[in-house]
């Protein structure tokens, strides 16, 4: 460790200065290595490096106060209203009540076990903070807790990314990283102020727990295993994404494993987080015994069972002298391991012990399997491919750091960074197939772009300061393009290469400041809309707000008998039953795909036959979303397809084709005659083109928002004479 | 919980708004709205009048084209019967029209409408609305070449002597009808699509509808017993409408003639005319066969109070107490066929109660192993009753964490080998860590 003698200069930006620099072996420090000096500058550094990350965490939160201040503090999208009622009824009641909870209000008339089919974690993270701060004597109401968990964890995270980074590489790339991912959009899109979901807490508990894997196999430690197993159990408890961990770090072991390094830290490391990990995630009811029992936990038990005979064979060997007898035993072994795992796994799947592979799982390893078999996965837009154009929107410069942080990484292989390039490889295939899951690939994004600007900075100064000792004060802002700094570095002899440093860094932070600007527009633009309200441009440039959801749903709530049942597509079940108080039929939990099949049924038949499935539900309402009035896009019309899709999928009566003319979707005249007498048409596009006064034989209009945006229709009883 | 019971029973009866004096607490029609074509039917059917004034009702006679006819003022209802004794009008007078008598009829009040020979369209269009349908052709009329009325003059057999009537104490009374009824009318028929309208008195099969004073060129439109003389119709929430073809068969005339069938030998002196219009009158203006269901309770066995929701496999006492309005009275109504089904898109348990003859109907059940919000369903309709329908909403949950089992004796062998792995292991610890 050696620090540098020079005082840092204050006004510049801190960043690079505080990377401790390792490695820096000059000779120009020995006139000044006085002992109280150092002992200051050491100080100095960790002032700073403590101010930095304080800003960082404070920038982090601020930055997704965006959706607060445009528009109020309210709970966004879908999900979080689930999350939101659960929550309420969790500091309502308690926690054994929301254990056991049986939601009648859901799923009518099968009703919901919430208890037993949700992920607590982010529910009791909310309870928690909220009864510490009643504790505190700060009398504030839960929602504003749910709507500032997911920027408190997103903070949170940050301070994760930095011991992560200096885990990995050093604290300079540690600090690059904890900035890079506290304004990185693709983390921000799910972790504004009011998206109470639970990726909010899921991201910090998964890098939380990678932190604490790496750094047990770094070190080897029991201690640090353990940890890692109680984040793993964190984030069991809060997100289904804890699929990807318990599938990652087998990977890794196994990679590991073949390419020879394996050792006894990894073997205490995996074996204790894996055992005691496990455990843990079965206190979850929603998880069970699914570590047991499903496929895709099964690598995880592979690679465990490997770890053994791994660490029997090490002993073997330490035992036998002689080579090639071991060479013997341990083809035997192996074959006869592998042999009996492969029987293992064939029996139990035969026998049904073992479930396969869920669809979900399905389709992230093959991008067009949810297409062809399950479209109730398919039809979220959060599940579709992502866009090129997605990528360089949520990413912006790390799309290109990313590649030199892979560059670096495997220049300096160790067991951390082969981590890193394995969680980044395989989270940067599956952002590409599925669109939400960019947001697990931006903390590996993040931390190896982290190490590309860490590095070349690093590489950089080194040459400013190699050629001139002032050139310090200079090297702070710029975080370069790794490629071309590094050649910069091997071409020391190049004339003119402190200039063409200087330019580098330059550009680096015209580039680092374009990121900045980048990220804090679409935070403003795109990611803070909390979706519930909309916001539009009028015609003379002013903001126009349609707050018609909560109109629609404060009038359910208002005007219509408690136990009504609520029709609409799954989409607003959430919303209807926290906003509006009301049973609904089918919700976002899609867990009963004939149930949303019936309802599809429902809604893409005739209206005599859509009538009837209404009775046999006891449906009283019908909630439509119509965007005809106001050019709203994402209406019941655009996602009706899918409704066709999902209820054929389960009643054959329903054939896609019917509602396509010449293989094309139209809602205008030209629409196909079966479309334009289906029930969900005459809902939707009451007034649109194609099909205009419709008459409704068995549904009268109940109510319709300002600006047309939500109607809802009231189901009439049967005829009193017939 | 009284409260409670009748709101149910009024959200049954799909009631849009509660007419004033027609109260569930006593369902006897009162005050009659009578619509003539002619004053003059107030003598020629004082008989049946006269037996409507002395039963208690209160009779309104109007014009049917008077102008200040309404059915309804400040939204009440003045009135808790109509009878259209008036087939000819073509237009009623003051604020009554088609769509008024429906109205009317659809917010649970009764209807009795007697057409004839000249009967109007807007008569036939009410019948229509009902479910009943008079044959089109304006000239047609009922004739039976064998089982008319023998009467004076021969060759006239539009005057009918039916006795096809409908099987049912609740609509006709205990007392049979023995004489057959005499009937001069149309036709009409029961539409296929409606299934709540019945045939009280149907034709013969040897009867048909066509014009008596012309021949018959063509097959006529209906003929046989699907010719009804007289319907009744029980409408959804209960109000109860009478159709026929006949005004005669109300006629002081008809009550008072004597009656031969042309196939029987036997004479009777008194045609059954009046007691079939009057039993069938009481029917009508809900003097009977209209039954109440109060008190509908369940709980726990062993608890008093009604649970916000069951747990499966629960034990359950479901009672409901059912009243038949006896005209003056509520007395308990006594059967061995009330179910009641525990329902979830489909009937887990169906049960029929069991009575104290009392009007008390209990069952005890198990709740079924299976949760969801369920409803307790008694869906009751028997010919001539007013229909009884139920339904009460009750979630089931499944077990709590801590509501099962927790010691299993089977699994006694799992539970000691946990423990001896865990004292094995902790030995082994011990003896492998200080035993070098």
């Amino acid at each position: 460790m050696l620090a540098r003698t020079e005082p840092i200069n204050g006004t510049a930006k801190p960043k690079p200065v505080s990377s401790p620099m390792n490695n820096f072996k000059s000779d120009l420090l020995n006139s000044f290595s006085l002992k109280s000096l150092k002992l200051k500058t050491k100080q100095q550094e960790l002032l700073i490096r403590v101010s930095i990350l304080c800003l960082v965490y404070v920038l982090a939160f601020i930055t997704r106060l965006f959706s607060v201040l445009r528009y109020e503090s309210m709970i966004h999208e879908f999900d979080p209203y689930f999350n939101y009622r659960t929550t309420l009824f969790l500091t309502q009641k308690g926690f054994y009540d929301f254990w056991n909870w049986f939601d009648s209000e859901s799923w009518y008339p099968l009703g919901r076990i919430i208890g037993g089919t949700l992920y607590p974690g982010l529910m009791v993270t909310a309870a928690i903070i909220y009864w510490t701060l009643r504790f505190l004597r700060f009398a504030v109401h839960i929602r504003e807790v749910c709507v500032l968990t997911a920027p408190f964890f997103a903070s949170n995270t940050t301070i994760v990314a930095y011991f992560f980074g200096k885990e990995i590489w050093d604290s300079g790339a540690g600090l690059v990283a904890a900035a890079l991912i506290a304004i990185c959009p693709g983390y921000i899109s799910r972790s504004v102020a009011g998206s109470y979901d639970n990726e909010g807490v899921a991201i910090f508990a998964l890098l939380w727990t990678f932190y604490l894997f790496v750094k047990a196999v770094n070190t080897g430690s029991l201690a640090w295993a353990l940890a890692s197993a109680f984040g793993y159990f964190y984030m069991v408890s809060a997100w289904g994404g804890y699929v990807f961990i318990i599938n990652l770090i087998p990977l890794y072991v196994m990679v590991l494993l073949i390419t020879g390094r394996y050792s006894l830290r990894l073997y205490v490391a995996y074996n204790c987080m894996y055992v005691l990990g496990m455990l843990l995630a079965m206190q979850i009811r929603f998880v069970g015994f699914q570590h047991v029992q499903s496929g895709e936990h099964m690598a995880a038990m592979g690679v465990f069972f490997l770890m053994q005979v791994f660490y029997f064979l090490d002993w073997v060997k330490y035992l036998l002298n002689d080579a090639k007898l071991f060479q013997v035993f341990l083809r035997i072994t192996v074959t006869f391991t592998v042999g009996v795992g492969a029987i293992a796994l064939g029996v139990g799947t035969a026998s049904g012990y073992i479930s396969p592979w869920t669809g979900r799982f399905y389709s992230l390893l093959d991008p067009t399997y949810a297409k062809d078999h399950i479209p109730i996965i398919a039809s979220v837009s959060e599940h579709q491919p992502t866009a090129w154009s997605s990528f360089m929107f949520d990413f912006h410069i790390l799309l290109f750091l990313f590649p030199a942080g892979l560059y670096f990484c495997f220049k300096r292989l160790s067991d951390a960074t082969i981590f890193i390039v394995m969680y980044g490889l395989t989270s940067m295939y599956f952002a590409g197939v599925m669109v939400r899951l960019i947001l697990v690939a931006t903390p590996a994004v993040c931390l190896i772009s982290a190490i590309a600007v860490s590095a070349t900075i690093k590489n950089l100064t080194l040459l400013l300061r190699a050629k001139n000792k002032v050139a310090q004060t200079a090297s702070a802002k710029g975080i370069g393009s790794a490629k071309s700094s590094s050649k910069g570095l091997l071409d020391q002899s190049q004339p003119f290469h402190r200039n063409g440093a200087i330019a580098l860094l330059l550009g680096a932070f015209y580039l680092l400041s374009k990121y900045a600007m980048h990220c804090t527009w679409v935070t403003s633009e795109a990611y803070s809309s909390p979706s519930i309200v909309l916001a539009a441009r009028g015609a003379h440039g002013n903001r126009v707000i349609f707050d018609d959801y909560r109109e629609a749903y404060f009038w359910l709530r208002q005007n219509t008998p408690p136990d009504a049942k609520v029709m609409s597509w799954w989409d607003y079940g959430y919303q209807i039953t926290a906003m509006g108080n009301r049973t609904v039929i089918v919700d976002n939990n899609t867990w009963n795909n004939t149930h949303i099949a019936t309802v599809g049924c429902a809604m893409s038949s005739y209206e005599d036959e859509a009538y009837e499935i209404m009775r046999s539900l006891d449906v009283d309402y019908v909630l439509v979303v119509f965007g005809g009035v106001t050019g709203y896009s994402s209406d019941d019309i655009n996602k009706f397809l899918w409704m066709v899709r999902i209820g054929g999928g389960v009643f054959p009566v329903i054939k896609e084709p019917d509602y396509l003319v010449n293989g094309e979707y139209r809602v205008d005249k030209g629409a196909s005659p079966k479309m334009l007498n289906c029930l969900m048409y005459d809902r939707a596009r009451g007034v649109e083109i194609g099909n205009k006064d419709v008459k409704l034989e068995y549904l009268e209009e109940a109510f319709t928002t300002s600006n047309w945006i939500v109607r809802i229709y009231k189901v009439k009883p049967p005829n009193n004479r017939w | 919980m009284e409260k409670l019971s009748i709101s149910i029973l009024l959200t049954i009866s799909l009631l849009p708004f509660l007419c004033s004096s027609f109260s569930p607490e006593s369902p006897t029609d009162r005050r009659i709205l009578v619509l003539l074509d002619d004053f003059s039917f107030k003598s020629s059917h004082s008989i049946f009048f006269n037996s409507l004034k002395s039963r208690g009702f209160d009779l309104d006679f109007k014009l049917a084209d008077d102008p200040k006819l309404a059915l309804q003022r400040y939204g009440q209802y003045l009135y808790d019967g109509l009878v259209l004794f008036s087939p000819s009008v073509e237009r009623f007078g003051g604020a009554l029209d088609l769509a008024a008598v429906l109205d009317f009829v659809d917010s649970g009040h009764d209807l009795i409408v007697a057409a004839d020979a000249s009967a109007s369209d807007l008569i036939k269009s009410i019948a229509t609305e009902c479910g009943v349908d008079f044959d089109e052709d304006p000239s047609a009329m009922v004739i039976d070449h064998k089982k008319y009325a023998v009467s004076e003059i021969e060759g006239d057999h539009t005057l009918i002597a039916a006795d096809d009537l409908i099987q049912s104490d609740v609509i006709l009374g205990k007392t049979k009808i023995e004489a057959p009824v005499l009937f001069k009318g149309i036709a009409h028929s029961i539409n296929v699509a409606n299934g709540l309208a019945l045939k009280v008195l149907s034709a013969s099969p040897s009867a048909y509808s066509a014009n008596p004073n012309s021949k018959l060129s063509s097959p006529p439109s209906l003929t046989g017993s699907a010719i009804s003389l007289v319907s009744v119709m029980q409408a959804r929430n209960n109000a109860r409408i009478m159709i026929t073809g006949s005004l005669d068969i109300f006629s002081n005339r008809f009550f008072t003639s004597s009656v031969q069938n042309a196939e029987s030998k036997i004479k009777y002196d008194k045609s059954g005319n009046e007691q079939f219009v009057t039993e069938l009158s009481k029917w009508i203006f809900h003097e009977r066969g209209h039954l109440k269901a109060v008190n509908v309770r369940h709980h726990k066995v062993g608890e008093a109070d009604e649970p916000a929701m069951y747990r499966i496999k629960d034990d359950l006492d479901f009672s409901v107490e059912i009243y038949e309005w006896s005209g003056k009275s509520w007395e308990p109504y006594v059967a061995d066929d009330v179910q009641v089904q525990f329902y979830m898109m489909s009937p887990y348990v169906l049960k029929t109660l069991s009575t104290d003859q009392k009007g008390l109907y209990h069952a005890s059940f198990k709740v079924p192993d299976v949760y969801g919000v369920f409803q307790f369903k008694v869906e009751y309709q028997r010919l001539g009753y007013t229909s009884l329908s139920l339904s009460k909403q009750i979630p089931v949950r499944p077990f709590r964490h801590n509501e099962y089992e927790r010691f299993i004796t089977t699994a006694f062998p799992y539970y000691g080998a946990s423990f001896a792995t865990m004292a094995g292991f902790f030995i082994f610890s011990f003896v492998y860590l200080y035993n070098k």
